[in-house]
């Protein structure tokens, strides 16, 4: 019980640390709020003047599409900021210190939780300005927020083991940049998935990005009846689905990352 | 009185290459003790087994009591490390920076703070407080750092070649400080490059080469292991240089050092200020000009190039 408590308030300490980093670092602040909204705005009007849907807007279609990609993209931030530090001395003045281990990256990921909402805070009431709207029940929306949520933070323990295997920001970002963009536009977040060819189409309906983005489109009400539903077995559940990815993500890579980071701190 | 840091047999390899070689050390309570030696000879690595950083892979050690691989969690409350690469956040203020080590000792939130602007009073840096430490200098951030390491007033503290890359006079006010906690009562071990730094500060050296302790003593006793005085000349010439070392070699009591760089000549001698009259006598017989010539006693170099046949920073430059 004294370890689990020592645990949460050294993880409060760190967060606060790491939140007081985003506020002060302009580049930092610019990921969190200048690209969502660039991302919104380029994309509803460059796309959307050329992509017309049956019975919807391009925008409704594609915003679900964009708080996926601004959180994968955000995630980054947590393994980005973990390469940096390592790079510094801090991280061996934490080891010498009488706190709990986990907390460095358990306030990490938390920290970057807290930037992942104020992303999906500016992305929203941009994406309410180019006339995406929310067409289900407050319930419904709130559920389909905190599974973004959810994903962003296993994301974040993604980016975190990726980051402590690589050890240097210049790696980092390059592997990072060529793992997410496939990721991200080989699914349904901007075209619709059934309408890939050959191999890329089973690559795009199975790849958890696609279920994130129907997840989210099914729990904002940003469908039409026009627009047929995918086949795809996880499409067809994308919730539940979603849901289970971001559990396995968790499942997975929480573990990896903390014997990840007692290596890479102890050499 | 009790030893704050005992350390037996500590090996640590990484691959092939030898970091540590049964390296051994104790340092009683109180005390100062200084590990002098190049770049590459093990340093770092024993400051960082000594601090629950490394576990060594033979060998073991114990610091205020506690086992360093055993007791690594309760040992952690009881020690203090301050690094060459000063350990602080950028972005924080040095308030913040003080704050946060306070609360991750678990000071409480009051306590902590109190305790950060103590520690920024003591290091002068009251006036930078509350600017993020980016824009700190190079000799503010080491002081920050060595104030982060003393937040939990450890009663043993770690000091990893405190002063590198540090101008003169950022040099000389942190070994005020340094010589301040040790009237306090606390146990320091210290790296150093510097032989200075080491005669200065340090009530015991041990002179580390590929990862062990090559000579133990005080800086006193280690220049009396290398002999007596010196005498010590430059000349005008490369020609007059050779001379010189031809005329005086038969004074010599240990190996002359000649530097032809510096045109500068060494020479080991048994008989104090007669030898440098003599000295001076034979050269003026020879017309050799000189430019300055001195009597000093072996310098921690000296011991240096004795014990390793090599000066300390000629091998700083061989290994980096």
């Amino acid at each position: 019980m004294n370890t689990l408590r020592l645990a949460v308030a050294d993880g409060v300490t760190i967060t606060k640390r790491n939140a007081l980093k985003i506020r002060r670092a302009p580049d930092l602040l610019g990921g969190v709020v200048m690209l969502p909204i660039v991302f919104v705005l380029l994309f509803t009007y460059v796309f959307g003047s050329m992509i017309s849907l049956p019975g919807m807007s391009y925008a409704e279609y594609m915003l679900p599409g964009i708080f996926v990609m601004t959180i994968t993209t955000s995630a980054q931030i947590t393994g980005y900021t973990l390469t940096q530090d390592l790079q510094k001395g801090i991280f061996d003045r934490f080891r010498t210190l009488p706190m709990s281990p986990s907390a460095v990256l358990t306030g990490q990921t938390l920290s970057d939780l807290i930037m992942n909402v104020t992303s999906i805070v500016t992305m929203t009431l941009v994406g309410l300005l180019v006339g995406w709207r929310v067409h289900t029940s407050p319930l419904e929306a709130l559920l389909g927020f905190l599974m973004l949520l959810l994903f962003a933070y296993a994301f974040s323990w993604v980016t975190a083991t990726v980051a402590l295997a690589l050890r240097t920001p210049e790696v980092f970002n390059n592997v990072a940049t060529l793992v997410s963009l496939p990721l991200v536009f080989l699914s349904n977040a901007f075209v619709d998935s059934a309408r890939l060819p050959g191999p890329l189409r089973p690559i795009a309906e199975w790849n958890p990005v696609s279920t994130l983005v129907q997840a989210a489109r099914e729990l904002f009400g940003n469908t039409s009846p026009a627009v047929p539903a995918p086949a795809a077995w996880p499409l067809r559940h994308a919730v539940p689905v979603s849901l289970l990815w971001s559990v396995l993500l968790l499942a997975v890579f929480v573990p990896l990352a903390t014997r990840l980071y007692k290596r890479a701190v102890s050499r | 009185m009790p030893d704050a840091i005992v350390a037996e047999g500590l090996v640590k390899r990484y691959g092939d290459v030898v970091a540590l070689d049964g390296m051994g050390l104790t340092v009683p309570e109180g005390s100062v003790f200084g590990l002098l030696g190049p770049n590459g000879a093990g340093k770092t690595t024993t400051v960082r087994i000594l601090t629950t950083l490394l576990r060594p892979d033979a060998g073991h050690a114990t610091v205020a009591g506690f086992d360093v691989v055993r007791d690594a969690d309760r040992l952690r409350a009881h020690i203090g490390v301050s690094g060459q690469y000063a350990a602080v956040d950028d972005h924080l203020t040095g308030a913040e920076n003080l704050e946060m080590v306070g609360r991750l000792h678990h000071l409480g939130t009051r306590r902590s703070r109190e305790r950060a602007r103590e520690l920024l009073d003591r290091f002068d840096l009251t006036g930078a407080a509350d600017r993020p430490v980016r824009g700190y200098s190079g000799g503010m951030r080491r002081r920050l750092d060595l104030a982060g390491a003393l937040v939990a007033g450890p009663p043993v503290l770690f000091l990893d070649e405190p002063t590198t890359g540090l101008d003169p006079r950022a040099r000389i006010g942190l070994w005020k400080v340094i010589a301040e906690l040790v009237a306090g009562g606390t146990t320091v071990l210290l790296t150093t490059q510097y032989l200075e730094e080491a005669d200065r500060l340090a009530d015991r050296i041990a002179v580390v080469d590929h990862g062990r302790v090559i000579a133990l003593g005080t800086a006193d006793e280690l220049k009396d292991q290398v002999g007596g005085d010196r005498i010590q000349l430059s000349v005008t010439s490369t020609a007059s240089l050779e001379s010189a070392a031809r005329t005086l070699a038969p004074l010599a009591a240990g190996d002359m050092r000649i530097d032809a760089a510096a045109l500068r000549l060494t020479i080991p001698v048994a008989g104090g200020a007669a030898a440098l009259t003599e000295a001076l006598g034979r050269l003026a017989a020879e017309r050799i000009t000189v430019r300055d010539a001195g009597l000093r006693r072996p310098t921690l170099d000296d011991v240096f190039l004795s014990l390793t046949g090599q000066r300390a920073d000629e091998k700083t430059e061989e290994i980096a």
